[in-house]
C-alpha cells in the first residue's frame, strides 16, 4: 500500500492540541524582521503522524527485520541494550557546554571507550570526535599533512590510493588539497608491490589501505608496503572499514600503521540509521599524537577533563561543533563493555566463520569467485560476468530479485574493478540457518537465470512498488513537495 | 558477551563444509608476526544486568538542574511520538536507502523532510542532512567556491559574531583547499556586524551572515545581503530553524535572497545529548543544485508507473565520482532527520511558530526579571530571537562554577571565545522554562554575587 504524503493528509486548521503552548505576551521584534510567508508544514492529528511514520517503517528493509549482508558495511545486530542505555535522559540532557564537575559520567564513559579503542588498534591516542568515516578520514590525511609540515616537509602532498579503496578515500585526499595517486591491484588480489616501489618518492605523504582490502582479502605484502612507504619518508593511513575482520586478531598499530579511522557504526555495533549518525574515530601512533583533533578526554587527579590546545597545541583542531557524535560514542561503549576482550575477538572469529562459509556454498552452487584461491575475511566477491555474458543477468538484477526473497542485496558494482560484482558481508550476529537460506535463494534466482529470466529482470516484483527509474529522476528533478 | 547465535554443532558443520578443523585455519593467509593471542587491557565482559547498573550509575553522576546554555545547541520539548517512533528498528538499524524499492520509507520520509527544509528556509531544495551546523558552514563554503564562477579568490568573510566553534571547524575542514578566512568585527554597542568594514572585502567570494547572530542578535540582513549581491559576494546564510518559523527565511533575504543556507538542524526534536548526534542541514536555489553537497532524494515513477523515491543527483558524490566528488562525505545524519522530520509534521504550521514565539516572549520575561539585578548589564542594544548575553559584576568563572554546583547553567562563558567579553555570559530561554524556573535563575545569581568575593 502506497503511503500518501504527509502533506497529502493535512487539512487546514487541524493541530496536535496536547502540544498546544503559551506563546506569551511580550513580542519585541520589529515587522520588518518577521517572516511574511506560511511554512508549508502538513496540519495533522497526532494519530496521523503516527500512522503516517509508522506505515513508512514498514517500507524499509533493515537489520532487525531481514538479512543484510551489505559489503563493506557491517550491517550486523545492533543490541537493543545500547541504544536504551544512551537514551538515559541524564545523558540526553546535558548541555554539551555544562561544565565538567557536573559531567564526570559521560566523560568517564568516553574516556573508557578512548582506553578500548587504544588495545584493539595498537595506538597511543585517540580522538573520538570525527562523526563518520569519511571525517575521520580526513582527520588522519590532516594529521599526516601537519607531521610533514611540522619537519618542514610541505612538499609531501601526494597520497597513494589502491583502485579497489573506497570512494572516499581519493575524494577525502582532495579535501585535503592533495593529489591522488591510483595503484592497480594485482590478480591475487594483493597491492601491486613494483608499482608502489615506482609510485613513492620525495612527494609521498602516505598510502591509505583498507586490510583486509575491499576485496574481501588480507594484503598479504603489508610489512613490505609499510617498509617502502616509510622508507620513503611517507605514512601509513588505515581505513578502518573492515576491522570487524581483524578485531581482536590482528592490531593496524602492528602492521605498519601510523593513523586510523574506525567506524563505530560497524565493528562496534551503533545502528546505521537509515544513512547516519555514523562515527569515526581516529586512532594514531605517538608520531601523530601531538596533531590529534580536539577534544578528547584526559584524567588528572582522578578527574576527567577535556584536553585542549595547551594540551595538544599542534592539534588540527575542531571538526564539530562540539564533541562528535556523543550519543553514538555512548553506545559503542555499551556495546565494548558488554563484549569484553574476549568477544571482540569472537567477532572476528564468527565474521570470518560465516563468511568463509557462505562463500564455500556459494561457489559450490556454481558462482564464481573473484580470488579463487583465497580466504575470505569478513566479506567476498563473487563476479557474474560470466553469467550476464550467457544469461543477461546482471548483478543489479540479482541484488533487485533477492529483495524478493526477503534478503536485503549485497553491495553491488563495488569494488569497480571486479565485473558485474556483488560484495558480500554477512557479519558474526547470522545464524547457519540465516545462511542457507540466503544460499537456497541465490541458488533459486541462479536457475531462473534460465527458465524465468523475465521475472529476474523485473523484479522486485513482490513489493509496494517495483524497479524505479533513476534516470527520470536525474532528468525530470523533483526533490520537494509543491 | 557476543552476540553469536552458533551452536558447537553449527560451528562443526561449518568448519566441516570449509574443510579445516579450527577457526584459527581461516587466518593462515595472515603472516603470524603480525597476530596476537589476546585482547589485554580490555575490562572483561558484562552482561546486561551488569551492565545496566554499571552505565545507569554514571548517567546518574551527570544528574542536573536547570540548563540555561544555549550557544549553538538548544534545550526544546520534544514529543513522545519522536523518539517512540524514531528508534523502531526499521528506520534505526536500516542503512544509506541504496536499494531504493527496499528502502522507501526512509526516501519517502527524507523526501517529506526535504519539502519542509526547503519551505522552512524558502529555497527550491535541500540536501538530506550533512553531519552538524559547524560542518555544514564549512561545506557550504566549499560550495560558494565552486558556484561564484565571477571571482577567483578564496576569501570567505567570517564576520566575528559567528559561532567560533563553526570558525574553528570551517578552518579545520577547508583552509587546506586554499580558502582564506577573513575575520570583520562586530560593534560593541549592538553586537552587530560591522558594515563599515566590509567594503574593503569586496573581492571575497562570499559573506556569512548568521541570524541570529551567536549573541542571539538579529542582524539587518536585508542590507547585508543587497550589499554581498552588489559585489558578485555570494550569501551564506547560518541560521537556527526554528527562529525561521518567526524570522524572515534566508531565501527571501534582500532582493534576491541568500544563496545557501544552512545551520544546525538539532532543535527541531534532537536532544542535547552533550553535543551530539545532531545535524547540518543545507538549502539553497534551483540553480545551484548540481553543487550542493551530500544526499539527496528525488521523486520518480517505477517500471509500473508508481510513484516512489530514489537518491538522485548521486553524480556529485563520492562513491561514483571519487576524488572528483563535491565532497568526501558518505553518510549523513539519517536518524536525526527521521526525528526532526516527526517533529516538524507534530506541531504543524501554527505549532512551531508558537515555539518560536514562546521562546522569544520568555527569553523577555527573563531580561525583564534580570536586569533589575545590581550590577547587571544586559548587553548590545539590539532586536533578540531567544538568547542573550549578560555582563556580570563579578568572575563570570566563578558565577558559573557556582550556578553549576547549585543545579543551574547560567550561559555561557563569552570571555573564553571574546576577550573583550570580559566576565560575560551568554544565556538562552526557550519555551520549556517556566516563570518559576527564571526565578530561581534569578534567586540563585544574586545569592553569587553575594558569595563571590
Amino acid at each position: 500500500m502506497k503511503e500518501q504524503l504527509i502533506f497529502q493528509q493535512s487539512k487546514k486548521g487541524r493541530r496536535v492540541n496536547s502540544l498546544k503552548l503559551d506563546i506569551g505576551d511580550s513580542f519585541s521584534i520589529s515587522k520588518d524582521k518577521l517572516r511574511e510567508t506560511p511554512l508549508g508544514f502538513a496540519e495533522v492529528s497526532e494519530l496521523q503522524v503516527v500512522r503516517h511514520f509508522t506505515r513508512l517503517s514498514q517500507q524499509n528493509f533493515s537489520i532487525d527485520t531481514n538479512f543484510y549482508p551489505l559489503g563493506s558495511c557491517t550491517m550486523k545486530y545492533n543490541p537493543r541494550a545500547c541504544n536504551k542505555l544512551a537514551l538515559n535522559p541524564d545523558f540526553l540532557s546535558r548541555h554539551p557546554y555544562r561544565g565538567e564537575t557536573n559531567s564526570q559520567g559521560v566523560l568517564e564513559c568516553l574516556y573508557n571507550l578512548q582506553s578500548i579503542l587504544e588495545v584493539v588498534t595498537g595506538m597511543d591516542q585517540v580522538s573520538l570526535t570525527p562523526m563518520a568515516g569519511a571525517q575521520g578520514e580526513l582527520a588522519g590525511v590532516a594529521m599526516i599533512l601537519a607531521y610533514h609540515k611540522k619537519r618542514g616537509e610541505t612538499h609531501r602532498n601526494e597520497i597513494i590510493v589502491p583502485d579497489g579503496a573506497h570512494g572516499t578515500n581519493p575524494a577525502t585526499a582532495i579535501m585535503c588539497g592533495c593529489k591522488v595517486i591510483e595503484l592497480p591491484t594485482d590478480k591475487n588480489g594483493n597491492l601491486d608491490i613494483a608499482l608502489l616501489k615506482d609510485a613513492v618518492g620525495p612527494n609521498t605523504a602516505g598510502i591509505m589501505l583498507t586490510n583486509p582490502s575491499t576485496l574481501g582479502t588480507f594484503e598479504q605484502g603489508i610489512g613490505e608496503i609499510s617498509s617502502i612507504v616509510h622508507d620513503a619518508g611517507g605514512l601509513m593511513y588505515y581505513d578502518g572499514a573492515n576491522l570487524n575482520a581483524i578485531l581482536g586478531k590482528v592490531l593496524p598499530a602492528s602492521m605498519g600503521f601510523d593513523v586510523m579511522h574506525i567506524n563505530l557504526h560497524k565493528t562496534f555495533a551503533t545502528p546505521h540509521g537509515g544513512g547516519g549518525p555514523g562515527s569515526g574515530a581516529v586512532a594514531v601512533n605517538e608520531k601523530l599524537k601531538p596533531f590529534i583533533p580536539l577534544p578528547v578526554v584526559t584524567k588528572t587527579d582522578d578527574k576527567y577533563r577535556w584536553a585542549n590546545t595547551d594540551d595538544f597545541p599542534d592539534s588540527i583542531g575542531k571538526l564539530s561543533a562540539f564533541m562528535g557524535n556523543v550519543g553514538v560514542l555512548l553506545r559503542a561503549y555499551v556495546y565494548a563493555r558488554m563484549l569484553g576482550g574476549e568477544g571482540m575477538t569472537e567477532v572476528s572469529n564468527f565474521s570470518t566463520l560465516n563468511a568463509n562459509y557462505l562463500m564455500k556454498k556459494l561457489q559450490k552452487n556454481g558462482f564464481k569467485l573473484a580470488y579463487p584461491g583465497r580466504r575470505a575475511s569478513h566479506e567476498f566477491a563473487i563476479s557474474l560476468k560470466e553469467i550476464t555474458k550467457e544469461t543477461g543477468a546482471t548483478a543489479m538484477d540479482v541484488a533487485k530479485a533477492l529483495l524478493d526473497y526477503g534478503f536485503h542485496a549485497p553491495t553491488t558494482y563495488f569494488p569497480l574493478l571486479i565485473p558485474e560484482c556483488l560484495l558480500i558481508e554477512p557479519t558474526e550476529t547470522e545464524s547457519k540457518e540465516t545462511l542457507d537460506a540466503f544460499v537456497d535463494a541465490m541458488t533459486d534466482i541462479k536457475a531462473r537465470f534460465v527458465s524465468d529470466i523475465d521475472g529476474i529482470k523485473s523484479s522486485p516484483n513482490t513489493l509496494a512498488l517495483t524497479r524505479l527509474d533513476d534516470v527520470k529522476a536525474v532528468k525530470e528533478l523533483n526533490v520537494r513537495f509543491g | 558477551m557476543s552476540f553469536i547465535p552458533h551452536t558447537k554443532e553449527d560451528i562443526a558443520t561449518m568448519l566441516a563444509e570449509i574443510g579445516i578443523s579450527d577457526i584459527e585455519a581461516l587466518y593462515d593467509e595472515i603472516p603470524d608476526e603480525f597476530k596476537i593471542g589476546t585482547l589485554e587491557g580490555i575490562p572483561s565482559a558484562a552482561n546486561e544486568m551488569e551492565v545496566v547498573r554499571e552505565i545507569t550509575a554514571l548517567a546518574a553522576k551527570d544528574k542536573f538542574g536547570l540548563n540555561f546554555i544555549g550557544a549553538g545547541a538548544y534545550e526544546h520539548f520534544i514529543p513522545s511520538v519522536v523518539w517512540e517512533l524514531t528508534t523502531r528498528g526499521e528506520f534505526y538499524t536500516a542503512y544509506t536507502p541504496y536499494q531504493a524499492e527496499a528502502s522507501q520509507g526512509t526516501l519517502q520520509l527524507i523526501y517529506e523532510y526535504q519539502s519542509m527544509m526547503s519551505n522552512l528556509m524558502a529555497h527550491d531544495i535541500s540536501n538530506a542532512s550533512l553531519y552538524d551546523g559547524a560542518s555544514s558552514l564549512a561545506e557550504a563554503i566549499l560550495m560558494a567556491i565552486r558556484v561564484n564562477r565571477t571571482k577567483d579568490s578564496k576569501k570567505i568573510i567570517m564576520p566575528r559574531n559567528l559561532h567560533p566553534s563553526y570558525k574553528a571547524v570551517a578552518e579545520s575542514i577547508t583552509t587546506k583547499q586554499g580558502v582564506e578566512l577573513i575575520d570583520i568585527e562586530f560593534n560593541p554597542a549592538d553586537g552587530l556586524i560591522n558594515t563599515q568594514d566590509l567594503d574593503s572585502h569586496s573581492d571575497a567570494t562570499a559573506l556569512v551572515i548568521q541570524n541570529p547572530n551567536f549573541f542571539g542578535s538579529l542582524e539587518n540582513v536585508d542590507g547585508l545581503t543587497d550589499w554581498a549581491h552588489s559585489q558578485n559576494i555570494i550569501v551564506i546564510a547560518v541560521v537556527n530553524p526554528i527562529a525561521m518559523a518567526l524570522l524572515k527565511p534566508p531565501g527571501i533575504w534582500g532582493e534576491r535572497g541568500a544563496d545557501i543556507a544552512c545551520g544546525e538542524g538539532q532543535p527541531l526534536g534532537v536532544p542535547l545529548s552533550s553535543g551530539g548526534p545532531y545535524y547540518g542541514f543545507m538549502t539553497t536555489r534551483g540553480e545551484f543544485s548540481r553543487q550542493l553537497p551530500g544526499r539527496i532524494v528525488g521523486k520518480t515513477l517505477d517500471s509500473n508507473g508508481n510513484e516512489g523515491f530514489v537518491l538522485t543527483l548521486q553524480a556529485r558524490e563520492q562513491h561514483i565520482r571519487r576524488s572528483k566528488a563535491t565532497s568526501n562525505i558518505c553518510t549523513n545524519q539519517g536518524l536525526m532527520v527521521t526525528a526532526s522530520t516527526m517533529y516538524m509534521s507534530l506541531y504543524g504550521e501554527q505549532g512551531l511558530v508558537d515555539v518560536a514565539k514562546s521562546c522569544h516572549s520568555k527569553l523577555n520575561e527573563f531580561i525583564t526579571a534580570i536586569k533589575n539585578l545590581k550590577g547587571i548589564e544586559v548587553l548590545f542594544d539590539s532586536e533578540r530571537f531567544h538568547e542573550v548575553a549578560i555582563c556580570m559584576p563579578k568572575s563570570s568563572k566563578k558565577i558559573i562554577e557556582y550556578m553549576e554546583s547549585h543545579g543551574i547553567s547560567p550561559g555561557l562563558d563569552l570571555s573564553l571565545y571574546f576577550p573583550e567579553l570580559e566576565n560575560t555570559v551568554l544565556a538562552c530561554v526557550t519555551e520549556v522554562k517556566t516563570t518559576e524556573d527564571i526565578q530561581a535563575y534569578v534567586s540563585l545569581l544574586e545569592e553569587a554575587l553575594e558569595v563571590i568575593e
